[in-house]
C-alpha cells in the first residue's frame, strides 16, 4: 500500500514537472495564504506578550496617578510660580475614602545631576517610601533600600540604581560614599541590580528607564528640596510648584480595579479643574492590547483567507484544465484496468502535492515574519514618520513570536485547500467515459 | 481446449436523442485459448463497438459475454475495470503510451493498477521490453521512439498482466509498411508462444495473418472463415 501511494506521489511530481512553471505560478496564492497564517498568529502572539509583559512591569491590580504639566495654554496662574499636579492632600483622600485600596506608594521626582569627585552623572532623583521597590520590582545588589525609619529621621541617605553607580563609581565600592545632589550630600546605603526599562505610562510616551536613577527618602525630598523647583530658561526663571509626581495604587482584587479607578477618577476631577494628572490603569493596557492584537488577527485572518480561497480556486482552474488536457491519458488508464478510484487519487495527489508545496514555502517565508516585520517598521519609522507615529505603541514595541503549533496548522489548511478544491477536478476526470476519453485528440 | 472468450447472442444499442442506434443485432461466437482471431468489416459494421465489449469498456444492451466464464454484461464498473487490468492486454492503433513515463514506467502501468509493485514484476518488465526489442532503451520517453519502437512498448504492456487475451485495434494502422511487417511477425511469434490474439481491422493484409476471420456487416456476423493463407504462413515460418 505504500509503495502504492509513493508511486502516485512520483507520478504526481513527474505530471506536475511537464509544466513547472504552471505548477509554480498555481501554487503562490496558497503560499501567501499559509504564510499570512503564520504571521497573523505570530503578531497576535507578539502583541499579547508585549502586553503581558508590560502588565507584569506595571502590575495588574495597580493604579497608577500621575502628575502631568498641562499645556501652557490651559495654564491660569499667571506670574512666576507655575502649579500642578497632584497632591499630599489628594493622596490622604484617596486613601482614606477607598476601601479597596491595599497600598499606596507616593514618590516625587526631579531632574537632577548627581556628582562625586569630578564625575557627573544627569539623571532622576526620586523621593520614595520603602514599598516603592517593591512596586517596581527594583532588586538590590548591595547595602539596602530605604527604609521606614530613614523617613522619619529625614535622613539624607540615598540608593544608586545600577547606571549611575557605575558612571560614579566605575573603580569603587559606593556603598558608604558621599555624592552631592544640587548642594546638598548624601550617603550612599545600597546600590540596585540592573533593570529593564518598562512601559510608558500616564500619557508619556517613554519607556520609564531606571538606569539612571537615584532613590531617596520622600521626607527627605520635602525638607531639603520642597515643592517648589526653579529652572532657568531662556534667560527667565521658572518655578515649579508639584507635592507628587506619582502615586501607584495597589487594589485588593483584580475584578475591583476598573470601579476603583472609576472612583479614583471621579475623587481627582472634583479637586483639579485642569488636566494635570493621568490615571492609567495596566489592567486597561490588557484590554487595549486585546482589541489591538483582534484588530490585527481580523486584518490578517482576512488576508489569509482571501489569498486561501483565490489560492484554491487557481489550483482548481489549473487541475480542470490539467483533467481536459489528460483525457486521453485518462482514457489509457482506464482501458489499463485503472477504477474510478484511482482516478481520484491520482489527481488529488497531484493537487495535494501542489498545495502542500505552498504550505511548505509559506512556512519557511513565515519563519522570516519577525526578522521582515522588524525591517518594514524600521522602513516605515524612516519613510513614513506620520504613519509610524500613529501605530498603537504596542505594535511598534511587539516582536513576533511564531507559535509553534501554527505550523501544522498552516500545513493542514494547505493540505485541506488541496483536498477541497481538488476534489471536483478529479471527479470530473474520473467520472469521463473511457471510449470517449480513448478518443479524444 | 478452453474457452477464453465466449460471445452469446449480444446487441449493443445506442441512444442518439430519441433514436436507437443498433450497433450490434445479436453476435455470437467463441474464441479458445491460443486462437488468432482477426474481426473485419467496414466503417459502420459495429466493429469499434463489439471491440469495446470485448475489451470490458462498455455492457451489452443483451446477450452474454464470458471472459474466463465470468459474464461481463453483469459485472459492475469497478469490476470491469479489474477485468481490464488482469485479463485483457489492449493494443491500439496510436499506441497510446503515457508521455511523462518511461519505457519501464509504461510497461508496469497494468501492473500498478492490479497492486502488483515488487522488484521480481519490475525485472519480468524488464524481460517484456528485452522482448521486444526494448532492452537497452528501458529509460526512454515514447516520444524518443519510433512508432514500431512505441508500439512494441504497447505490446510488452499488453502482455504484462498475463491476459487471456491481446486485444488489438488497427495496431498497425499509423505504421509504415515495413515497421507493419515486424509488429505483425511479432504478433504471430506471440500466437505461438500460446497467446490468444483478436485483432481488430479493416485491412486485408493484417487480416490474412490470423487463423479465422469474423466479418461483420450491419451489426451482424456476416461470416467466419478459416484462413489458409495463416495456416501457410505458419508452415513457412515453421519449415524455414
Amino acid at each position: 500500500m505504500l509503495v502504492l501511494w509513493i508511486r502516485t506521489f512520483q507520478l504526481g511530481v513527474k505530471s506536475l514537472m511537464l509544466h513547472p512553471l504552471r505548477s509554480l505560478l498555481t501554487v503562490l496564492g496558497i503560499f501567501i495564504g499559509v504564510a499570512s497564517v503564520i504571521w497573523l498568529l505570530a503578531i497576535g502572539e507578539g502583541i499579547s506578550r508585549k502586553a503581558q509583559e508590560q502588565i507584569e512591569s506595571l502590575g495588574a491590580t495597580n493604579i497608577i496617578i500621575r502628575s502631568i504639566k498641562p499645556p501652557s495654554e490651559q495654564i491660569q496662574s499667571s506670574g512666576l510660580l507655575l502649579q500642578y499636579g497632584i497632591t499630599r492632600a489628594d493622596y490622604e483622600r484617596l486613601v482614606s475614602t477607598i476601601p479597596t485600596i491595599t497600598r499606596a506608594v507616593r514618590i516625587r521626582e526631579l531632574r537632577q545631576r548627581f556628582s562625586y569627585g569630578g564625575r557627573m552623572v544627569d539623571g532622576r532623583l526620586v523621593g520614595c517610601t520603602p514599598e516603592y521597590k517593591d512596586i517596581v520590582r527594583l532588586e538590590i545588589d548591595r547595602g539596602r533600600f530605604i527604609e521606614d525609619a530613614d523617613l522619619e529621621d529625614l535622613k539624607n541617605y540615598c540608593v544608586l540604581a545600577a547606571g549611575t553607580a557605575e558612571r560614579l563609581f566605575p573603580f569603587e565600592d559606593p556603598i558608604g560614599k558621599v555624592i552631592r545632589i544640587e548642594e546638598q550630600y548624601y550617603v550612599v546605603v545600597g546600590v540596585c541590580k540592573p533593570k529593564m526599562p518598562s512601559a510608558g505610562i500616564g500619557g508619556s510616551f517613554a519607556a520609564q528607564d531606571f538606569s539612571s536613577d537615584v532613590y531617596i527618602p520622600i521626607t527627605t525630598l520635602w525638607w531639603r528640596i520642597g515643592d517648589v523647583i526653579f529652572t532657568r530658561r531662556a534667560g527667565s526663571l521658572e518655578a515649579e510648584q508639584v507635592e507628587l509626581s506619582q502615586i501607584t495604587l495597589q487594589v485588593d482584587k483584580t475584578e475591583n480595579v476598573i470601579s476603583t479607578a472609576d472612583v479614583v477618577k471621579a475623587t481627582l476631577a472634583r479637586y483639579h479643574p485642569t488636566e494635570d494628572y493621568g490615571v492609567t490603569v495596566p489592567l486597561e493596557l490588557l484590554e487595549q492590547a486585546r482589541i489591538t492584537r483582534m484588530m490585527f488577527m481580523i486584518f490578517m485572518g482576512l488576508i489569509a483567507g482571501i489569498s486561501l480561497v483565490v489560492g484554491g480556486i487557481g489550483i482548481m482552474n489549473i487541475m480542470l484544465a490539467t483533467v481536459t488536457e489528460r483525457t486521453r491519458e485518462i482514457g489509457i488508464r482506464r482501458a489499463l484496468g485503472a477504477k474510478r478510484r484511482d482516478i481520484i487519487r491520482q489527481f488529488l495527489v497531484e493537487t495535494v502535492v501542489l498545495s502542500t508545496l505552498g504550505g511548505i514555502t509559506g512556512i519557511l517565508v513565515g519563519f522570516t515574519c519577525p526578522l521582515l516585520s522588524e525591517a518594514i517598521m524600521g522602513a516605515l519609522q524612516i519613510l513614513m514618520p506620520r504613519v509610524y507615529g500613529s501605530l498603537p505603541e504596542i505594535v511598534r514595541t511587539m516582536r513576533p513570536v511564531i507559535v509553534p503549533s501554527s505550523v501544522p496548522l498552516a500545513f493542514g489548511i494547505a493540505v485541506a485547500v488541496g483536498i477541497i478544491f481538488g476534489l471536483y477536478p478529479a471527479r470530473r476526470a474520473a467520472n469521463m467515459d473511457p471510449i470517449e476519453a480513448l478518443r479524444h485528440e | 481446449m478452453n474457452i477464453g472468450v465466449s460471445v452469446q447472442n449480444v446487441t449493443k444499442d445506442y441512444y442518439m436523442g430519441s433514436e436507437v442506434v443498433r450497433a450490434l443485432r445479436g453476435v455470437s461466437f467463441d474464441v479458445p485459448e491460443g486462437d488468432y482471431v482477426a474481426i473485419m468489416g467496414a466503417s459502420g459494421s459495429g466493429k469499434s463497438t463489439l471491440l469495446n465489449l470485448l475489451g470490458c469498456l462498455d455492457h451489452p444492451t443483451s446477450g452474454k459475454i464470458l471472459l474466463d466464464g465470468e459474464n461481463v454484461a453483469e459485472a459492475s464498473d469497478d469490476r470491469l475495470a479489474e477485468l481490464r487490468a488482469s485479463k485483457i492486454g489492449f493494443v491500439f492503433q496510436s499506441f497510446n503510451l503515457i508521455p511523462q513515463l518511461t519505457v519501464l514506467e509504461n510497461i508496469e502501468v497494468p501492473l500498478y493498477y492490479q497492486r502488483r509493485l515488487s522488484p521480481k514484476e519490475r525485472a519480468r518488465c524488464k524481460e517484456l521490453a528485452a522482448m521486444v526489442g526494448l532492452g537497452e532503451r528501458l529509460n526512454h520517453r515514447p516520444t524518443q521512439l519510433s512508432g514500431g519502437q512505441q508500439q512494441r512498448v504497447a505490446i510488452a504492456r499488453a502482455l504484462v498482466n498475463d491476459p487471456i487475451f491481446i486485444l488489438a485495434d488497427e495496431p498497425t494502422g499509423n505504421l509504415d509498411s515495413v515497421t507493419t511487417e515486424e509488429i505483425m511477425t511479432l504478433f504471430d511469434e506471440l500466437n505461438r508462444q500460446g497467446k490468444t490474439i483478436i485483432l481488430v481491422t479493416h485491412e486485408p493484409d493484417v487480416g490474412r495473418r490470423a487463423r479465422r476471420i469474423i466479418r461483420l456487416r450491419d451489426g451482424k456476423i456476416e461470416s467466419i472463415t478459416d484462413n489458409p493463407t495463416s495456416r501457410s504462413l505458419r508452415m513457412d515460418t515453421v519449415t524455414n
